[in-house]
């Protein structure tokens, strides 16, 4: 397997950047998947690709545009008709749904090193990332679990919700660094700490 | 402007594209008729009004949608999938 290098290693340093009172509104990371897939349900097939991810991860996916599950080291949410992105923390799940996907049901496209995920926590992850995007954050228009695909600006993002008070992004690595950038900028003003 | 994509919910009119006008039927691909060609090439309703369109979430989910827009005051009227319409581009 090659190694997965992150866009984000020369950049990402942990440490605190507290407000005046010594307070962080948000904690800033990287959860460095091993594994990033998308799978891709013909129509008609939707079901079957949800019940394919079910017995692959154990996650039960409810219906509903957008609904997703995650467990400790796994998540995965629908992101677009009939599309899905799945993620583990060991490598290696491509190839698994490569097994399990049939060509009559869909398709299955491996993004491990194509995205870049970033996780934003606290109090104030909701007030900094609706800096960025256009999308209602609050807990009953985007429940514990669920994904959404937005955009800011050129730089395309699928968010999930994996916490009362956390999200975690996938970007194109490409330009996951100049994220990342505008991340810490957009944190300044609530305090901010890097894990 | 807000477009309500029938699978991501309301979003700014910022993550759509525009891809034209609605209902055009596209000549066959041997036609050698020009006129036919200059007209779906060219020739638009320009509705004020109630205007049928083809839109692209293309910063959220990329359906393509089939859109009515009031082109006078931008009211939003309905929203549904291309896929899911009959006007799809079909040779005549
Ligand atoms: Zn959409």
């Amino acid at each position: 397997m090659v190694d997965q290098l992150s866009p984000l290693q020369p950049v990402l340093e942990a440490g605190r950047h507290p407000l005046a009172d010594h307070s962080v509104g948000v904690t800033l990371g990287e959860t460095q998947p091993g594994s990033i897939v998308q799978l891709a349900a013909w129509r008609g097939q939707e079901g079957a690709a949800v019940a394919t991810i079910r017995d692959v991860t154990g996650l039960a996916l409810p219906d509903g545009p957008g609904s997703g599950a995650f467990a400790e080291t796994k998540a995965a949410f629908g992101f677009a008709p009939g599309k899905f992105l799945v993620i583990d923390q060991d490598e290696g799940l491509a190839a698994i749904f490569a097994g399990a996907v049939t060509s009559e049901t869909g398709s299955v496209t491996d993004l491990s090193h194509g995205r870049t995920a970033i996780r934003v926590g606290g109090p104030k992850a909701q007030w900094v990332l609706a800096k960025f995007f256009a999308v209602d954050f609050s807990l009953s228009a985007f429940p514990l679990g669920s994904g959404i695909s937005t955009v800011h600006h050129d730089i395309f993002a699928q968010i999930q919700r994996t916490g009362l008070e956390q999200f975690d992004l996938y970007v194109f690595r490409s330009f996951a660094r100049a994220f990342w950038t505008s991340l810490r900028h957009a944190s300044e003003e609530v305090g901010y700490e890097v894990q | 402007m807000i477009i309500k994509c029938p699978w991501c919910g309301p979003r700014d009119s910022s993550e759509f594209v525009y891809q034209g006008e609605g209902g055009r039927t596209r000549p066959d691909q041997s036609s050698t008729d020009q006129s036919a060609w200059n007209a779906y090439v060219y020739d638009r309703v320009n509705t004020a009004g109630d205007h049928d369109e083809i839109w692209q979430h293309s910063g959220g989910c990329r359906s393509h949608l089939k859109i009515i827009r009031n082109t006078v005051t931008h009211k939003v009227l309905s929203v549904v999938f291309a896929c899911d319409t009959q006007d799809q581009e079909k040779p005549a």
